[in-house]
This record gives C-alpha cells, sequence and structure tokens, in this order.
C-alpha cells in the first residue's frame, strides 16, 4: 500500500514543509503519493509532480477547497486516504488543523510531530515540549502522522510523477472563511530560515526591533521571538518560536534579551549553532548556546551590525 | 445556551521534567500538578462568555483518575457552574477522548465545546479536531478571538503566516490558542463556594466508551543533550569564532 503526502500550499506555491514531509515518508516503505487540495492549483500540483520519488499527484481544484478548511479537506482525505497505509502532513497550523479530523472520520489514532522513523508503524516524537522522546507503535491499519518538518531534509525537484485529477468535492456551509491577515516580510520564511535573529523581552519595545532588524538585513535572517515578547506586544503572534509557536532548527540561532524559558527552548534547540546575548550570565540560554556572550544587547546589537 | 469545557491535569507548566531512568516515563511523583494553561483559557473565555450574558451554564469536564477532581474545583471556583469527572485509572489516547467528549456533548445538549488547543504533557493537539469529526460540527481551532454573532460564532485563529478568521455555525468546537485572553486568578470567597458546586462521576464505561487505542508506547527516553559552549568577550571574538569556527557566516 503507498503513503499519502498532503501538499502545504497557498494555491500558488507548493510550500517546502511539503518536501520535507516527503522525506520523512520516504523513511517508511512504500510508493508516495501526494494530495493538492485547492482551487485554481495546477501550478502546485506541477510542483508536486517534481519532487524526486513520488509516483504520482492527486489534484482536487475545486472552490470548496480554496481556504483549505477543515471542514471541507479533511472529508477528501479521509476519503481518498483510506486506500493507503500511510496520511502524512506537515506539523503545521494547517496539518494540525486537518489532520485529526481525518483520523477521527477514520477511527485511527494520530501520531503527532514525528521527529524520526524507525520502521513502518514506529515512530519517535516528543513530548513534554521536547523534554523527553516517545517511542510510539502503531497497530492501526491507516497511520495517519504529522512531521516535525525541522527534523527532516527537503526532498529534491527532479523526479517525474504523474497528476490525475479528482472530482470530489464536499459541500458543507457549517464553516466559512471570513478573512486572512498575513504577515508580509520581505525576509525569509521562519521556518525554512537558514539564520535566525531572535528578541525576547530585553529588547524592551517594539521599536527596539530594529536593532534586530539591521542585523538580520546583514546576515540574510528571519525575525523570530520568544513568548514574552510577542504577549507583552512587541511583534506580531506569528513571530513566536517555542513550543506553542513555531519550532524551528536553522544553522544559526541567535537569540538576543531571551533568558531561556523551557518553552521557547523547546522550539529552536534544535538549532546548529545557537549564539545567546544576553547581560544575565546566569539566564539559562547559556546552557544550550555554542556560544555566549554576556552584555548589554543595546551596545552589542549595533556593534554586531557593524562587524558584520 | 450551554458550553462545556475541558479541564485536563498536568504538571505544572514550570517544572521541568525528568524521565525515569528505565525508560518507562516520566517521573511525576511529588510533582506539583495543575490544569493544563490551554484548558485555562478555555475556561476564561467560557467565563467571559457567561458574563456577557450570552451562556447559562458552563460543564466543567475532566477526564483521569480521582484527582482530577482538584483541577474540576478550580475550574468551578473560577466561575464554571459544574463538573462532570470522567474516572478511569488508564492512560487514554485522544481518539478516547474525542469520543468521552462526544458522548457528554449529546447528552448534555452542549451548544459550544472550547477546549486547549493541547496539553503540555502529550503535545498532541489532537482532541479538538477529532471532537469536531465525531460530532460533525464545525472547528475554530488555535483561537485567539471569539464573538458570537446571530446565532453563530466567529474564530480568529493563529495560523503560521499570520491570522484566519472563520465564521461557525454552532454547535461549534472551539480550541484555545495562548494569547485569547488571560485567565483571571480564584478569589477566596469563589474558592469557598466551589465546594459546594457538584461534581458529577461516571466512568468511560458508563458513557458507552470503551478505551482502546492503536497506539503503544515502547520508550520515553529524555533527549539528546546539547552541552553549553564557550563564552566569548566580545562581539568581534564573536564574530570571529562564528566566521571561522563555525564557518556558519
Amino acid at each position: 500500500m503507498a503513503i499519502l503526502v498532503i501538499a502545504e500550499h497557498d494555491n500558488e506555491s507548493l510550500k517546502p514543509a511539503s518536501l520535507n514531509t516527503v522525506t520523512a515518508a520516504k523513511e517508511i516503505e512504500g510508493e508516495i503519493e501526494v494530495l493538492v487540495a485547492g482551487k485554481d492549483c495546477q501550478n502546485v500540483a506541477d510542483k508536486a509532480a517534481r519532487i524526486a520519488g513520488i509516483t504520482k499527484v492527486i489534484v482536487a481544484d475545486d472552490a470548496c477547497y480554496e481556504y483549505q478548511l477543515a471542514e471541507s479537506v479533511a472529508p477528501l482525505v479521509a476519503d481518498i486516504g483510506k486506500n493507503y497505509s500511510h496520511i502524512l502532513a506537515a506539523a503545521t497550523t494547517t496539518g494540525k488543523n486537518i489532520l485529526p479530523r481525518v483520523a477521527a472520520l477514520l477511527d485511527v489514532a494520530q501520531i503527532s510531530d514525528i521527529v524520526e522513523v524507525l520502521s513502518s508503524d514506529t515512530f519517535v516524537r516528543p513530548i513534554y515540549a521536547g523534554n523527553a522522546m516517545a517511542t510510539v507503535q502503531s497497530s492501526d491499519l491507516i497511520k495517519v502522522i504529522t512531521v516535525r518538518t525541522t527534523a527532516f531534509s527537503e526532498a529534491e525537484a527532479t523526479g517525474n510523477g504523474i497528476i490525475e485529477p479528482t472530482s470530489f468535492t464536499v459541500q458543507q456551509d457549517s464553516s466559512i472563511f471570513v478573512s486572512e491577515q498575513l504577515s508580509k516580510s520581505e525576509r525569509p520564511e521562519l521556518t525554512s530560515a537558514s539564520i535566525i535573529v531572535s528578541g525576547g523581552r530585553g529588547m524592551q519595545n517594539g521599536e527596539n526591533f530594529i536593532l534586530l532588524e539591521k542585523v538580520a538585513d546583514k546576515l540574510g535572517a528571519a525575525i523570530g521571538a520568544s513568548r514574552a515578547a510577542v504577549d507583552a506586544g512587541f511583534v506580531p503572534n506569528d513571530y513566536q518560536v517555542g513550543q506553542t509557536g513555531k519550532i524551528v532548527a536553522p544553522d544559526l540561532y541567535i537569540a538576543v534579551g531571551i533568558s531561556g524559558a523551557i518553552q521557547h527552548l523547546a522550539g529552536m534547540k534544535d538549532s546548529k549553532v545557537i549564539v545567546a546575548i544576553n547581560k544575565d550570565e546566569e539566564a539559562p540560554i547559556f546552557q544550550v548556546a555554542d556560544y555566549g556572550l554576556v552584555a548589554n544587547l543595546f551596545d552589542a546589537l549595533p556593534e554586531l551590525e557593524q562587524a558584520l | 445556551m450551554k458550553i462545556l469545557v475541558g479541564v485536563k491535569r498536568v504538571v505544572d507548566a514550570n517544572i521541568k521534567v525528568r524521565v525515569k531512568s528505565d525508560n518507562s516515563g516520566i517521573d511525576l511523583a511529588n510533582a506539583k500538578m495543575a490544569i493544563n494553561p490551554f484548558c485555562e483559557i478555555a475556561v476564561e473565555e467560557a467565563i467571559r462568555l457567561k458574563e456577557a450574558g450570552i451562556e447559562d451554564e458552563i460543564i466543567a469536564v475532566s477526564i483521569g483518575p480521582g484527582n482530577c477532581q482538584e483541577q474540576i474545583r478550580t475550574a468551578l471556583a473560577l466561575g464554571a457552574d459544574r463538573g462532570i469527572l470522567v474516572e478511569s485509572e488508564e492512560h487514554i489516547e485522544p481518539l478516547s477522548v474525542a469520543k468521552i467528549f462526544k458522548s457528554i456533548v449529546d447528552k448534555e445538549q452542549i451548544d459550544l465545546v472550547i477546549l486547549g488547543k493541547l496539553s503540555i504533557d502529550t503535545d498532541n493537539n489532537q482532541v479538538g479536531q477529532m471532537l469536531a469529526a465525531l460530532c460533525g460540527y464545525p472547528q475554530g481551532t488555535f483561537a485567539c478571538n471569539v464573538e458570537l454573532k446571530d446565532g453563530k460564532i466567529e474564530v480568529s485563529r493563529e495560523i503560521d503566516g499570520g491570522e484566519q478568521t472563520v465564521l461557525l455555525d454552532l454547535p461549534a468546537i472551539v480550541t484555545t490558542d495562548l494569547r485569547l485572553n488571560e485567565p483571571r486568578y480564584a478569589s477566596l470567597p469563589n474558592i469557598m463556594k466551589a465546594k459546594n458546586k457538584p461534581i458529577d462521576h461516571v466512568t468511560p464505561a458508563d458513557l458507552g466508551v470503551a478505551i482502546n487505542s492503536g497506539l503503544k508506547t515502547l520508550s520515553i527516553a529524555p533527549p539528546a543533550q546539547r552541552t553549553a559552549g564557550i563564552k566569548v568577550k566580545s562581539v568581534a571574538e564573536l564574530v570571529d569564532k562564528l566566521r571561522t569556527e563555525a564557518k556558519i557566516i
């Protein structure tokens, strides 16, 4: 039986998270097929067909999937998915919204946020904000899984799968899309950036984030924040790195004015190199940092910008 | 209008948990337990709806061993009207939890269910979505704003790229994100009053739910530890290390 991967996209472009999910699928035995559900999403389907290692792309292109609401997409995935051994999606807010609904419709468990595939039925996933790793085995006929994208590399774009449309539609009006406010940024996306500069409560206010932005500009980095900085209103919600925000694992993570609460560490401790700049030398962030600098960030950031 | 909130008993969010040395689980002996922070936000939102005159009754439900009563009492002290404790000593996976909730939703004719988006122990983020599927109700997950409008509920959701707003028919399932509200503390008089509020005790079997799961936990191990690196003395040294040692910039 084959593996079904749910593509992450915005009707225009295929998101890198889909590529990480395919890599996770490759570690399970079986042919890999991709489902693209959206509206006017042919470009996405074409891109998906080129992912290395996949054999087929199923495209559900209909107005009912435009906003990928769980109430519309879950019945589609459950219907198509019953012929597969595994259904995988990235553990993004889209995947996390839709996939448990699919699992319940199929009357099977979901395995959330896997970071390792041990065999076709055994997986490793973090629990307690990453303070423990659980190895779980599933005896369900269909394994419904969300994938922590930072734990798997991106599949390459050298494939040549076939594209097959489906006419399955879902008519529902119990959930209606009203609006969307997406942050616009010229910077790389937080979850796929190779360098992240992140600010915490120590930044003192939102205006001071300009100091971080200047450093980020020099490095081509994304900007992140701790929960404390988001709660204080310094930056929008979608900047948050941590257990309940975004999980990131860039090549370089620079934590500035972040004390390092366990919930924040849960979101970034898999970064390759961690730099911490904090004036409190007892801050827990230094326990995970490869390079720690005890300094006033208002002196250190301009200096860093100059030195880069 | 009737509202149901879930309150899960979990280890206090400020405690750094330790894995048992035989990798059989987490050492929770003597650990301070509390309401899951996201459930606390769910309780607070329900109380605000009641204070706004929209809700008539708030039922707080917890599933687990007898001492989960403490978390129900806390919810009652905060403003819930009555509690239901679904008693079980077994570990219950999200799908079974959703089935238990469904049975209560049907029996009590619930109009709105507010649950935490995840619990900070198992980090699953599943029950709300599963309950919505089982009931055939719409779902507003990861909510950062909730407004009742002409018999419907408008939910703003935290999504990866920003925020999305959806309009849902009632009954509906809402799961809370961190910034939906800031939970209040229970006052002493309310804690005293809560002692007289009723808590029903039932079992999963009473609700017609058999506890089973396709999932088996084989082991629970500590994560790979990161060791602290070095302290640099200056920005110049830092940049030099990143260039020549880490070779990352």
